[in-house]
């Protein structure tokens, strides 16, 4: 069979696949760049070519800056406690103990539960009048009044963080303990042979395992942490005192609640350039890793 | 480990206890509530422990009684099936011939590169033109429309899925059935499909677990019960007035049951279907 004909033969294959990627992901993506230089609303007039107006004022606006610092936090430390925790949870899984497929078993439970679920029984958790973290530490003598959690602006984004990582943190973990179940044996014998301590030997003979594996789940975390949307609307919509409002709160924001659409595509698209320039980051790094581990 | 202080058993030991707690404190609580009388959630100090166990709650959500709160559960839980089940079938269609075609032909290898690349790009920078195309079709809060738009979360996925799976199936058993004078979709329908049968099923529950799960595209693109999802309708709840917060809770363990049971019962095939992105690079 003739290699020309293979191709075209692949081709015609992928072609639903590109067609059907074309029309709800491509189209939209282009049409979303051609509104941005626009003034249009979500209804009615199709608006009129502004220019780079929208960019502009959106990038000098002190709500995008602040915007831009909130998601970062939030995705920076989520993302590193997810990735710490789950790895001292992949470490203390790949010892033997009694009940350990059980427990490795519970781990996929706050993976499978829905993202707005999720959300809603942290929100549960912490309502100020009768949330079980008030119960909790009021009967412990911790705290003397109730609070409401996600209704101060101290600690909104850091409730919203231990949500965000309580559901996260075991995928990580799950990720690491498959690779650390690749280590050899014999390898980490050796090394206590020659007389390694435990820092050494996680730091010399474990980590070039793991590294790979856990670079790939980093970029995929950071990714989606600076996507949030889900449980920020659901917990506070970006409250209170829009101290929780992250990039896709406020494009939300802007294009929907607003009806700004050409302004809201402007952000849209001011957020996708940043993700890509994160991923194409990302993207060198894990080639470093991955040439440096092998 | 092959030196083991009974200081380092113990310490083990507490950590995985601790584990379990974090893990499952959060989960109990969600069921606690959904079987606690509302009396007892609202006691002061709080009663971590119903008096009577209460399921009332759950038949109330799943009755299908007209404009009550059942109604509109029910009704969403039936669109949120539809819709998972529709875009689900619909992305395997696509993905099937397509990672198949990626993994035979190399060369056409960027096609699908590109197809994977657009994870990155959030919801929100396609959401202004899919809602006014949407509208312009009439299939804003539709569960069709909602269907067609997860085939932007679900489709890459599959093929990338797919493409791994067909790439663990040696193509030598194929060209072996062809130099017995099959066909090519003869021998994808007598070998290469049934060997792929597996990657297929992991694929098709994580398309139904992503679609299940989606929110934003939902909230947008829906407005009543016609087509509101589960996820939209659990927020409804959870940022309306209701003053049973056990309801809230029982309409989140409804919807958290399905995938918690796909996620345990397919625990060993998920797992590995998330990390052979990891191993591979």
């Amino acid at each position: 069979m003739s290699s020309t004909w293979m191709t075209t033969r692949a081709w015609l294959l992928m072609l639903p696949l590109l067609v059907v990627m074309v029309a709800v992901i491509g189209w939209p993506l282009v049409d979303t760049v051609g509104l941005s230089f626009t003034d249009a609303r979500l209804v009615g007039t199709a608006g009129s070519f502004v220019g780079v107006d929208n960019y502009t004022s959106m990038l000098s606006s002190s709500n995008f800056s602040r915007t831009l610092i909130t998601t970062t936090l939030f995705a920076v430390i989520s993302v590193v406690a997810e990735m710490v925790i789950g790895v001292l949870a992949a470490l203390l899984l790949n010892q033997e103990f009694r009940g350990r497929a059980i427990l490795r078993a519970l781990m996929i439970l706050p993976w499978a539960l829905p993202t707005v679920v999720n959300a809603t029984l942290w929100r549960l958790i912490y309502n100020p009048e009768y949330g079980a973290l008030n119960a909790a530490l009021t009967q412990l003598h911790l705290i003397d009044a109730y609070r409401s959690w996600l209704g101060e602006p101290g600690t909104a984004l850091a409730a919203l963080i231990v949500a965000d990582c309580w559901k996260n943190f075991p995928l990580v973990a799950l990720i690491a303990l498959a690779a650390l179940q690749a280590v050899p044996r014999d390898i980490t014998a050796a090394s206590l042979v020659d007389g390694a301590g435990p820092f050494n030997r996680f730091r010399f003979v474990i980590l070039p395992y793991l590294a790979g594996p856990l670079m790939v789940a980093l970029v995929l975390r950071t990714i989606e942490a600076f996507k949030v949307f889900d449980i920020i609307w659901v917990m506070t919509r970006g409250g209170p005192a829009n101290t929780t409002r992250t990039l896709s709160i406020l494009v939300y924001q802007e294009a929907f609640s607003f009806q700004r659409a050409g302004s809201g595509a402007s952000l849209a698209l001011i957020v996708t350039l940043l993700v890509t320039l994160l991923a194409v980051a990302y993207a060198a790094l894990v080639r470093k890793t991955a040439g440096s581990a092998a | 480990m092959e030196r083991k202080s009974p200081a380092f058993t113990i310490f083990i030991y507490a950590c995985a206890l601790l584990l379990a707690a974090i893990i499952l404190a959060p989960l109990a609580w969600l069921f606690i509530m959904s079987i606690s009388p509302a009396a007892d959630l609202a006691a002061k100090p709080l009663r971590w422990w119903p008096q009577a166990a209460d399921f009332s709650r759950y038949q109330l959500l799943l009755s299908t009684a007209e404009n009550s709160a059942g109604g509109a559960f029910t009704s969403s839980l039936r669109n949120s099936l539809e819709i998972a089940g529709m875009a689900t079938l619909a992305a395997l269609a696509l993905a099937i011939p397509a990672g198949w075609a990626v993994s035979r032909t190399p060369a056409i290898g960027w096609s699908l590169s590109m197809v994977i690349a657009t994870y990155m790009l959030p919801p929100v920078a396609l959401a202004v033109p899919l809602y006014m195309g949407l509208s312009h079709l009439g299939l804003l809060n539709n569960v069709f429309g909602l269907a067609l738009v997860y085939l932007t979360i679900l489709a890459p996925f599959t093929t990338w899925l797919m493409k791994s799976g067909f790439d663990s199936i040696p193509r030598e058993i194929e060209a072996a059935a062809m130099i017995d004078g099959a066909g090519l979709f003869q021998t994808l329908r007598i070998i290469t499909l049934p060997l792929a049968a597996p990657v297929m099923a992991t694929s098709a529950l994580f398309a139904v677990l992503l679609a299940w799960d989606e929110f934003f595209y939902a909230l947008l693109f829906t407005s009543d019960q016609r087509a509101k999802t589960l996820t939209v309708a659990i927020a409804d709840l959870a940022g309306g007035r209701v003053s049973d917060y056990g309801l809230i809770a029982t309409a989140g363990v409804l919807a958290a049951l399905p995938p918690v049971l796909i996620g345990l019962v397919m625990q060993r095939a998920l797992i590995s279907g998330l990390t052979s992105g990891g191993v591979k690079g």
